[in-house]
């Protein structure tokens, strides 16, 4: 291909992915607003559009049009700094997502994915633990108890948890032998007995995906994790001080993060886009990336679902969780799956 | 020039002007903050010349984890800006000077020893399997050594960091 067309497609792949991320990102608060409302008795937003369907566009207009305070105190530079970068990192870990297998158009191959470094995986873990710097800048640069609080509560969980985060993934990686998410995903096809598809969940790494997803919603900060912005002691954490649209930004990178996540649960214990494939010609090329948002929507489903549902740990609580049970947990899955597969 | 060229060259001048900001802040938040600019540009020009594992532990070790600690001291500590004192202006005169010249010379012998040709770009081995292969296979005894020694490292720093059994159970 051609160094100007890979460019034209490469910037035509970005504004798409960007598109449809954030609008999952305004459509996935939607979705909480509702479903959490519904399980609190409460209807959630009804009143914008049908179903309540146009608030994300109402909020995004409230957002903008608020009085942008920078309270006198902070520390100005980084306050402004922080949640650029915070929705920076949590927009860059998309990159390496594969959606699906190539589509043929124009006589190139174009995969569906903004690029495919075979080190994937690796990236993404290393985007993922940048996005540390976000919270903890915000938190400390406020110049608030609460904000430096909540910045220090973020940083030392997201440090913590990264490590089992890594080790639960190690599983998948000896099982497929590689760091790339597209050969990840092509190991996971076929099936057991014509009847169990030959995803990694069911293929001996069940506590790989239970350490994985425990420590992903810690990494998120999202409910039963949520310390760093604990209302009942922190005010709100690492966000006290901002406002309006900058309050936004975290809020994205929070939901991005989670789609973030949603996505890499989908590639590495669920098959990515493998799917039953059946009827006419194009339906067969749709149904894998149908197959990929059904299960990344079932993931978020299933965040706000846990957060409808449990109550917040206590401090020590987390800690001593992530270090004595999660760490120990993903190391004994990793010696185990080693075995297996040497033997 | 062709593309690769232009963005390592462009990383390169991120690395170059974040180590210089590094040094010319004077508050320590912003220096950290500059080192780990400095990190993120040198993973991205270890990713053009085709070291894409490195790239990679560059992001993950260096500037996810290290930097965090680093940036969590300054935080808790709330350190302050850094003062002037004589000695430091000793360091200006004597260390700019003796880095120009020290520079000088390791370009000298770099370039008297290979010639002027330079590592064509993804030259290096750089794939994960490469590097695995060197690590558990060519060199397996050093790296376990090492990792043996960082575990003594661990062990060291967390008989250090806890409190003696009697002195605990006095101030509790």
């Amino acid at each position: 291909m051609p160094i100007g067309i890979f460019i034209l497609v490469s910037v035509i792949k970005s504004v798409i992915v960007l598109f449809v991320l954030l609008t999952a990102v305004a459509y996935t608060v939607w979705l909480e607003r509702k479903v959490v409302g519904h399980m609190q008795n409460r209807w959630g937003p009804t009143r914008v559009g049908p179903f309540g369907l146009l608030q994300p566009a109402a909020d995004g207009l409230k957002f903008l049009f608020k009085e942008d305070l920078t309270p006198p105190h902070v520390y100005k530079p980084l306050f402004l700094a922080a949640p650029m970068m915070a929705v920076i990192f949590a927009l860059t870990s998309i990159s390496v997502i594969p959606f699906g297998n190539s589509i043929q158009l124009f006589g190139y191959s174009i995969p569906l994915q903004i690029t495919d470094v075979n080190i994937g995986l690796l990236l993404i873990l290393g985007i993922t633990s940048m996005g540390v710097y976000g919270v903890a800048l915000a938190g400390w640069s406020s110049n608030n108890k609460y904000s430096l609080l909540g910045g220090l509560r973020a940083s030392a969980q997201m440090v913590s948890y990264e490590i089992a985060l890594g080790l639960s993934l190690v599983g998948v990686l000896i099982q497929s032998g590689s760091f790339s998410l597209r050969d990840i995903v092509e190991a996971q096809g076929g099936r057991f007995l014509y009847i169990i598809p030959r995803w990694n969940i069911f293929h001996g790494q069940l506590i790989g995906f239970f350490v994985y997803l425990m420590a992903a919603y810690a990494e998120t900060n999202r409910i039963p994790f949520d310390l760093p912005e604990a209302e009942t002691e922190l005010v709100a954490g690492y966000h006290t001080e901002y406002s309006s649209m900058k309050f936004a930004m975290f809020f994205m990178a929070e939901y991005a993060n989670m789609i973030t996540v949603a996505c890499l649960a989908t590639l590495l214990f669920f098959g990515g886009w493998h799917g039953p494939l059946f009827g006419p010609s194009l339906m067969r090329a749709v149904l894998p990336v149908f197959w990929f948002i059904a299960k990344v929507f079932c993931f978020l489903f299933l965040y706000i679902w846990v957060r409808g549902t449990l109550p917040r740990f206590r401090y020590d609580q987390l800690m001593s969780f992530g270090w004595k049970f999660l760490l120990p947990l993903a190391i004994a899955n990793l010696v185990a799956t080693a075995i297996v597969v040497a033997g | 020039m062709s593309f690769h060229l232009i963005l390592f060259l462009l990383f390169g001048a991120v690395s170059v002007g974040g180590a210089i900001n590094l040094l010319a802040q004077r508050h320590p938040i912003n220096s950290a903050l500059s080192l780990i600019a400095v990190m993120a540009a040198l993973a991205g020009d270890y990713l053009l010349l085709g070291a894409e594992f490195v790239a990679a532990v560059q992001l993950i070790v260096y500037a996810g984890a290290i930097m965090v600690l680093f940036v969590f001291v300054i935080m808790l500590l709330n350190a302050g800006v850094e003062e002037e004192t004589k000695g430091s202006r000793v360091a200006i005169l004597v260390g700019v000077p003796g880095m120009l010249i020290g520079g000088v010379l390791v370009a000298w012998v770099v370039l008297r020893r290979s010639g002027t040709e330079a590592v064509p770009i993804g030259a290096m081995p750089g794939h994960p399997i490469d590097i695995a292969q060197l690590l558990f296979h060519d060199f397996l005894l050093p790296f376990e050594v090492t990792s043996i020694l960082i575990l003594i490292a661990i062990m060291g720093a967390v008989v250090l960091a806890s409190k003696p059994e009697s002195a605990a159970g006095k101030v509790e």
